[in-house]
């Protein structure tokens, strides 16, 4: 078996959190607190690296779709473009526009990334122990969900408070299409569950183990639920050709208009990791998220961490060949989909995900 | 609930600037737009952010030394801005260039309007938020941009005709540049055919969108391939053939249904047509002369021409006025930018903001054609 890299990593923290704590005589109590502390300090280092992977890959990924290099110039292959970009956004003048509300204003950013990078905690990178998460909850996917709506608030709250009138316009569209889009994305999740079982993203991924073919993007009645959550995931990262609420040549940038700096940071920052863990989270509901594709008899050297983040990346690179490739929906035509098309299609895929639950095909978990 | 009744919500119309600054206006351009949530109630374009007075600046010109300026305002069409004016000059004067610099001319302004189609193809993926066709677009673009250069010295303003002819003939090799070119560029624009026009979500946001009846084209004075989308055809190479247009065959693309998709095909088809005119103009290309004989000291007889030009936009047209001096007394460029500019608040009233966009885009506007 392969180790756990997580898991090795998550109780390296912990030990080293408890013997110092034995060394200077700091109660149980605080050290778990520490602990938890170190385990989000971990969360977000995890985040801003996958960041910064996804920044670049997007860059390549365009390049390659446009005919020309991307990055080339720092770093070998222009590696470390982003992270200096990155370095650079820090360094930046922090401009509030004039009648803008500076509270809001500051909290919309900060409110949006953190809501998206708690959902990182319930993610099992890796088989074995409970560690392999930062916490194993019964109801992860739940919570991804709830937390993640919770991002829109910041996204409201910074588009009211810039005193723009395209930041306004594009906060009102970001909450119109992701509303919209998140009773389809639930509704494709929904079948995953009743699939599993359990809304514990472990127990999802424990119903996909044994063979590819136990895969649930190979049980074909949760094909329906599969093509909802394709559609409805890259509306909720609000990508192309559902970006309406950004939409460059008709709203400047949106919502984030009236940003620069680190606060244009966060929200650049949150929507990277909000891609990730949407793919992230595919990964896990469909591709068997950190189970290696070998069959069982081979010993595979490879660890479920990196299983689970080469799918997420593949998973990744096919939004972003959608990006490059097609135009942008319109507002109207935007919404209609979603409940005219997609909200359909959720209640027939239950449908044939229960029918078939209940005829004995699927339901490994019940 | 509350029993106690409410007043209805208040709404206010909010009203913004597209523009001057806006990554989609295309130049400086400014449309002050009423919005109502996200329908347009009014918009109202203000224009003048590029007036350069070249027409003013004419007056000040020999007929000779003007030409130069002639690239600058739509810059897109350089050479066949130069050939407007370089035509009224010498109908003005009675001249008649010969006929290979007739050919190389008409030429010229078909690979500058390719050139200019494709400008708008990657701009308009651009405004639907198709980005990736703009480099496909721009890189097509930059083979005409060597044939220019190749022959003028210039890739955007050339100064390349003169009143009677040409500065300078073609240079060697050219023949097998373009003939590269008419070999490597068709399958190129049907693929990009097929990326963006034959794209669901494209034709979903422009299909029905900037609605333009025909009477409301006319009476707007809209011209090129805005009026020929909405069925009108008109074309002033072939109503009144200028230069070698007589001496090759093409179709003028119409379309009836007078929306955004409609005006896209005109233009794309377009671009088909330049390259079967292109194609016939090598095959037939006269040898000879370049240049006729005109005086040194060009002084027309008074009166008064207005000669115009299918440019890519649109009738281009320039009037000239000569009062028996070296220089005109009055000059007027009739930009097609402008007049199809007009048509917009017409077309735009009652749409979505993203309408807008598709619309503008779909007129191809360059702003400095707009002001001159």
């Amino acid at each position: 078996m392969a180790s756990s890299l997580v898991h090795t990593i998550l109780s390296t923290i912990r030990i080293w959190a408890e013997n110092l704590a034995g060394r200077w005589g700091i109660p149980p109590l605080f050290v778990s607190i520490l602990a938890w502390i170190a385990a989000f300090v971990f969360v977000i280092v995890l985040v801003l690296l996958m960041v910064l992977l996804a920044v670049y890959l997007e860059r390549k990924v365009s390049g390659y779709i446009q005919s020309r290099l991307g990055p080339m110039r720092v770093g070998p292959i222009g590696l470390f473009q982003t992270p200096m970009d990155a370095l650079k956004i820090l360094s930046k003048e922090d401009i509030v526009p004039r009648g803008a509300d500076k509270i809001m204003h500051t909290i919309g950013p900060v409110f949006f990334f953190v809501a998206v990078v708690i959902g990182y905690v319930v993610i099992p990178w890796d088989h074995g122990a409970i560690a392999a998460r930062v916490v194993d909850l019964n109801i992860g996917i739940l919570l991804i969900v709830a937390v993640s709506s919770l991002g829109l608030l910041g996204i409201m709250v910074g588009g009211w408070g810039s005193n723009n009138k395209w930041s306004l316009l594009g906060a009102m569209r970001a909450v119109a299409q992701m509303i919209s889009y998140e009773v389809a994305l639930l509704l494709a999740i929904v079948c995953v569950v009743v699939q599993a079982g359990s809304m514990s993203l472990s127990v999802i991924t424990a119903d996909q183990s044994g063979t590819l073919l136990e895969w649930n993007i190979l049980r074909w009645w949760l094909w329906p639920a599969l093509l909802l959550y394709a559609i409805a995931s890259i509306a909720e990262s609000k990508r192309v050709p559902f970006d309406i609420p950004e939409a460059e040549s008709e709203l400047v940038a949106g919502y984030h208009t009236e940003y620069s700096g680190m606060k244009f940071g966060f929200f650049f920052l949150g929507e990277y990791a909000h891609l990730f863990i949407i793919a992230l989270i595919g990964a896990v509901l469909f591709l068997g998220g950190w189970q290696s594709p070998l069959p069982a008899s081979v010993a595979d050297p490879i660890p479920g961490f990196v299983w689970l983040m080469g799918k997420a990346l593949a998973i990744i690179v096919v939004t972003m060949w959608i990006r490059w490739t097609l135009p942008r929906l319109r507002v109207d035509q935007l919404m209609e989909f979603a409940w005219k098309g997609l909200v359909p299609l959720g209640f027939v895929a239950i449908m044939v995900t229960g029918l078939a639950v209940a005829l004995g095909l699927g339901g490994g978990g019940m | 609930m509350s029993e106690t009744a409410q007043a209805p919500l208040r709404t206010e119309d909010i009203t913004v600037n597209v523009g001057p600054q806006h990554p989609s206006t295309h130049g400086v351009l400014r449309f002050v737009v009423t919005l109502e949530g996200e329908t347009i109630r009014e918009c109202v374009p203000h224009i003048g952010y590029l007036h350069s007075s070249l027409e003013k600046i004419a007056e000040t010109l020999r007929f000779g030394q003007y030409i130069t300026n002639t690239d600058r305002f739509d810059y897109l069409n350089g050479l066949g801005n130069e050939l407007c004016y370089v035509q009224a000059v010498e109908r003005l004067l009675g001249v008649e260039p010969p006929p290979r610099t007739q050919f190389i001319r008409t030429l010229m302004a078909e690979l500058k309007r390719i050139s200019s189609h494709l400008v708008y193809l990657g701009t308009y993926g651009n405004d639907t938020g198709a980005v990736t066709v703009f480099l496909h677009a721009f890189r097509e673009r930059e083979l005409l941009m060597n044939m220019f250069e190749a022959v003028t010295g210039g890739r955007l303003l050339y100064n390349y005709l003169r009143i009677g002819g040409l500065r300078n003939d073609l240079p060697t090799g050219f023949d097998e540049q373009v003939c590269s070119f008419l070999e490597h560029f068709p399958p190129r624009l049907e693929e990009m055919n097929d990326l963006l026009t034959k794209n669901r979500i494209f034709i979903a946001r422009t299909r029905g969108v900037g609605l333009l009846t025909a009477e409301q084209a006319l009476s707007y004075g809209v011209t090129g391939p805005t009026l020929r989308g909405c069925g009108v055809s008109y074309d002033m190479r072939k109503l009144r053939p200028y230069a070698a247009y007589d001496q090759v065959e093409f179709d003028v693309p119409t379309f009836p249904e007078g929306d955004c998709l409609a005006r896209h095909l005109v233009r794309m088809e377009e671009m088909r047509q330049s390259l079967r005119i292109v194609r016939q103009l090598l095959d037939k290309m006269p040898d000879g002369e370049v240049q006729a004989d005109v005086p040194r000291r060009l002084k027309p007889e008074p009166g008064e021409v207005y000669e115009r030009v299918e440019s890519p936009r649109g009738e281009l047209g320039c009037y000239l006025v000569s009062d028996g001096s070296d220089k005109p007394y009055r000059m007027h460029w009739r930009g097609p930018s402008f007049y199809n500019l007009q048509a917009l608040p017409e077309m735009v009233r009652g749409g979505l903001v993203a309408d807008f966009i598709a619309t503008l885009g779909s007129l191809d506007p360059v702003a400095p054609d707009i002001d001159r």
